[in-house]
């Protein structure tokens, strides 16, 4: 299936683009930061970063559908 | 209103919005960009947000204050980009009846935001070094849930 990721943040610096179009077999957004993270050498573990699916926070072990927009979100640090 | 901005936040123009007949108590609070972080100087800081989930979540934070205290209005916005040292990153502003429930709310605001919203935040040291703050994976932060 195809989906859209965007990158935010140091997953944006180590992916070293801001968002793309991918094919996939990957079923939970664990399985996608597992295939991503090992193809371009992510450093954080999957344990560490949440995931959001078209524009909302998701378990990450959520069904995946083609079309839908993946956001990985490295720990927060705002304020 | 929780909002993602890039400008520089203009307190007065944030603080006339909250004027209201009803409330007795206006809590503010300033995050103000700091030259030091864990003994290391900081020179200035870059942050960047995950704007749509950013406000949404921001706005579940306010739902949730206003379930606990007993509020009039809250607004909270937060700065974005390259920042200098001295610069106002984030501004809570509550209002309520009473003190209590607004120096409360807006503590809660300011806490649930750094803990939850997705914002991230870029130091730049002084010795040229730099770093997204709490996604060490080794050193002192690897491994621990830092969310102050």
């Amino acid at each position: 299936m195809e989906l859209q990721i965007q990158y935010f943040a140091l997953l944006r610096e180590q992916r070293g683009l801001s968002d793309e179009k991918l094919q996939t077999t990957a079923a939970t957004p664990t399985e996608l930061y597992e295939e991503l993270g090992a193809k371009y050498m992510f450093t954080l573990p999957a344990d560490r970063v949440r995931a959001a699916v078209n524009g909302e926070f998701v378990a990450a072990e959520a069904a995946l559908k083609s079309g839908d927009t993946v956001v990985f979100i490295p720990p927060v640090a705002g304020g | 209103m929780f909002k993602i901005v890039s400008e520089p936040i203009e307190i007065e123009s944030l603080k006339a919005t909250l004027e209201d007949a009803q409330a007795g108590a206006c809590v503010t609070f300033e995050g103000w960009v700091r030259n030091h972080n864990e003994g290391k100087p900081v020179q200035a800081l870059d942050y960047e947000a995950y704007a749509e989930l950013a406000e949404a979540e921001g706005n579940r934070i306010f739902a949730e204050a206003r379930e606990r205290f007993a509020l009039e209005a809250i607004v909270c916005v937060h700065r974005m980009g390259a920042l200098q040292i001295g610069d106002l990153a984030v501004w809570v502003g509550v209002t309520a009846a009473h003190r209590g429930g607004a120096f409360d709310a807006c503590r809660y605001v300011i806490d649930e935001v750094k803990a939850r919203v997705p914002i991230w935040k870029k130091e730049h040291y002084a010795d040229g070094a730099s770093e997204w703050i709490n996604c060490a994976t080794r050193g002192v932060g690897a491994g621990v849930s830092k969310k102050a």
